[in-house]
């Protein structure tokens, strides 16, 4: 094989900005789309498991319709279809004026993929308390929201951190895709890298460090949290 | 709206959605195969075999298909030392990526095989490779069915991906087509509808509403 190993050129300018602003698109967007994807699967995964059908039925058709259609598509969908749909104004407004269109699209689309995800999680987990938690709740004179929302939702959350992490996990890599719609996040930077330099070898192997080094970490923070909250509750809940 | 559009594309259609199909058997076949190789040494007692299928699987898992493109796309002319094109070097990428999950896959039905099967086996004199293949494998299989009936839907909206090395999948096709005649609406509603009632169908033979937890 025949290649030119030359791993000083990633120190050069302004190849290392580019890595350095790609992992910081790459962060920025995995928590957009994550703290979106949270409050919708909270709310979509707490529809799904109550005792009303017409609201299950709504919850149930969010999870099937944005866990089954490809994250690529729905990224497409966002960005070259609604701006068309939606009424004149608004459709302007988002090509021309709405700041950031590229990161903002990218959020929307992943965020709200990752969100029949979570709600899946959540679901999960609100069932497996609900039967004996939620009676005694309303027993205690609590509202049904105030059941969901001081009861059976904090209790679900700590029991299902560990899968919650893995679909933080899945969010941070499917941010890739923003780069599909012109969003320079850390794998557009190492290819248009590789573009400049023809060294892709050390591009691309910057690259996959950093994912692991992102990944390693975000598994450590949630693994603390996850030690932090059900501390108190070892033994008992679990 | 003209939705004339689609039918007029329909053979570039057809094609795309015969390469996601071939990307999506080929990572499938190939995955399983060298997956389960993979399990193999990841569960072996010897160290110098299972820490490196260990690290293979857990670099895999951690980065983009995205970037796992990219580096064979850039990597395989350079190895080989002539021009392969998108297609060799997409299926590559997919079968390497997907061994790792269907790794995982295998190992999780193995690991919920309950430890005693494993005495009870031996006690019967069953050598390690007979315990395996005659007590462990059979029982473990049915756990992983629902698991690698997953991986295929999830394989399936990954073929998508290969957008970025313009490999012509299915949304690609489609893509070149809203492009060409400025067609947006038409053709990304069409591809995801078509994607949602595939996915949709296979997630009903899962019955992947009824397990406890999706994963």
């Amino acid at each position: 094989m025949n290649y030119n190993w030359d791993w000083s050129v990633l120190l050069q300018s302004p190849y290392l900005g580019w890595l350095l602003s790609g992992a910081g698109w790459t962060l920025a967007v995995s928590a957009g789309s994550w703290l979106l994807a949270l409050a919708v699967g909270f709310i979509i995964g707490a529809m799904r498991s109550l005792p009303w059908r017409p609201m299950r039925l709504l919850a149930g058709i969010y999870v099937e319709l944005f866990r089954n259609v490809p994250p690529l598509v729905q990224l497409f969908l966002w960005f070259f279809v609604f701006p068309e749909i939606v009424p004149n104004a608004m459709g302007m407004w988002i090509k021309r004026g709405m700041p950031l269109p590229e990161f903002t699209t990218t959020v929307v689309a992943v965020g709200l993929f990752a969100g029949s995800r979570v709600a899946e999680q959540v679901r999960a987990g609100v069932e497996t308390v609900q039967t004996r938690l939620l009676p005694a709740a309303l027993a205690t004179g609590l509202t049904p929201l105030q059941a969901y929302r001081l009861v059976l939702l904090p209790i679900a959350l700590r029991r299902i951190i560990a899968p919650l992490t893995s679909e933080l996990l899945i969010t941070i890599k499917m941010s890739s895709i923003g780069l599909t719609i012109g969003l320079m996040e850390l794998t557009a930077q190492s290819r248009q890298i590789e573009n400049y330099t023809f060294h892709g070898f050390e591009a691309y192997a910057v690259a996959t460090a950093a994912y692991l080094v992102i990944g390693l970490f975000v598994t450590w923070v949630m693994h603390v949290v996850d030690r932090r909250v059900t501390g108190g509750l070892a033994g008992k809940g679990r | 709206m003209d939705w004339s559009i689609i039918w007029n594309a329909r053979s570039l259609l057809a094609h795309g959605l015969a390469m996601s199909g071939l990307l999506v058997v080929t990572g499938a076949v190939g995955g399983v195969i060298l997956g389960a190789g993979l399990a193999l040494l990841r569960i072996s007692p010897y160290r110098v075999l299972s820490l490196p299928a260990a690290a293979y699987v857990a670099v895999m898992r951690s980065v983009p298909l995205i970037l796992v493109l990219f580096w064979f796309y850039f990597m395989l002319p350079l190895l080989t030392g002539h021009p392969l094109g998108a297609l060799s070097s997409a299926l590559t990428a997919f079968v390497l990526f997907e061994a790792a999950f269907y790794c995982e896959i295998i190992r999780a039905g193995i690991g919920s095989v309950p430890k005693g099967q494993n005495q009870a086996a031996a006690a019967t004199g069953l050598k390690g490779w007979q315990i395996l293949r005659l007590v462990i494998l059979p029982q473990a299989f049915a756990a992983m069915v629902p698991l690698f009936l997953n991986q295929v839907i999830i394989l399936f909206q990954d073929t998508s991906l290969v957008y970025v090395v313009t490999l012509h999948d299915f949304l690609t096709a489609a893509n070149i087509v809203a492009d060409q005649q400025e067609r947006p609406i038409e053709m990304y509603t069409f591809v995801a509808i078509v994607y949602f009632v595939i996915c949709y169908c296979i997630s009903l033979l899962v019955g992947r509403n009824k397990g406890p937890v999706f994963r």
